[in-house]
């Protein structure tokens, strides 16, 4: 057993386990640790595919932005005061069992696939920034330009939301 | 590595966040499962990249699309949760709760 593979056992095992713990846990910002586990495990493999560029942007978007606004939320919203009541039992099996047979058929179709073994070719340079920066400010410049106007609506529409009724009704913008 | 563990692994991550999605009733919860979701299917998207049927495809940099889409999903990803957080403070100032129960009364 090579390095690569022993690498890539690893990081799923941290990656399924960071899963689990994220559906798991009691309070939220327990999950919201493990979710930065699993994070920094899929960089791992994106790391380990040689897909560098996706690596950090994966480190810094996920890891980085999203979970701290995760935690800003979580602290800012009260659990003590309302803790979560649990879902009844019957419907928690339920659910366990709807996706434990996802998964069953999912594995059970996909295994006896032709292309199961084939392997990866890594010394392609298709994840170095070079190559991915020319292809996403020629062919997809575009999509890129817009996905700003994207931020810019999602920014507004954050701050609308997050307003309070009143402050707006003063403004009279509502 | 051989493309199927990658496969398992992507299949496994998703069923866990589709598991959690099901069974928890904490709103924030049920949102981190949908953002593991959307990462096992970025994870897969990533090692169908670096995959190549031999010779069949003549270029082997036209799999730089697939990293390209996997950029674009990061970026719909970061907007949709900001929007989707500003709802649970939102139902949380109105409601005092993030239990998505509560949500039942969009139904009348």
């Amino acid at each position: 057993m090579g390095t690569t593979q022993i690498l890539f056992w690893f990081l799923s095992a941290l990656a399924v386990a960071g899963a689990i713990g994220v559906i798991s846990c009691k309070n939220p910002l327990y999950g919201v640790l493990w979710l930065i586990v699993v994070f920094f495990a899929i960089s791992g493999h994106y790391v380990l595919m040689n897909a560098q560029f996706l690596a950090i942007v994966n480190l810094i978007v996920y890891a980085g932005a999203i979970m701290v606004l995760f935690t800003f939320v979580v602290m800012f919203i009260d659990l003590n005061e309302h803790p979560e009541i649990p879902k009844n039992i019957y419907l928690k099996a339920a659910g366990v069992i709807a996706a434990m047979c996802l998964l069953i058929v999912l594995v059970a179709a996909l295994s006896h696939s032709e292309a199961n073994h084939l392997a990866m070719r890594l010394n392609t340079g298709v994840g170095l920034i070079k190559y991915l920066g020319r292809t996403l400010f020629t062919e997809y410049v575009v999509p890129f330009e817009l996905s700003s106007v994207l931020f810019l609506s999602a920014m507004i529409g954050a701050v609308i939301i997050g307003k309070k009724e009143k402050e707006l009704k003063e403004k009279k913008l509502v | 590595m051989e493309i199927k563990w990658y496969i398992v692994l992507s299949v496994a991550l998703f069923c866990i966040g589709v598991a959690g999605a099901l069974t928890r009733r904490n709103s924030i919860i049920v949102f981190m499962c949908i953002e593991l979701m959307l990462n096992s299917v970025n994870l897969l998207l990533v090692a169908f990249s670096k995959m190549h049927l031999g010779d069949a495809v003549a270029n082997p940099m036209a799999a730089m699309n697939a990293q390209i889409f996997v950029f674009f999903i990061m970026i719909v990803a970061a907007a949709e949760v900001s929007v989707g957080l500003a709802i649970i403070v939102m139902m949380y100032r109105n409601t005092k709760s993030i239990d998505i129960n509560f949500l039942n009364r969009l139904k009348n």
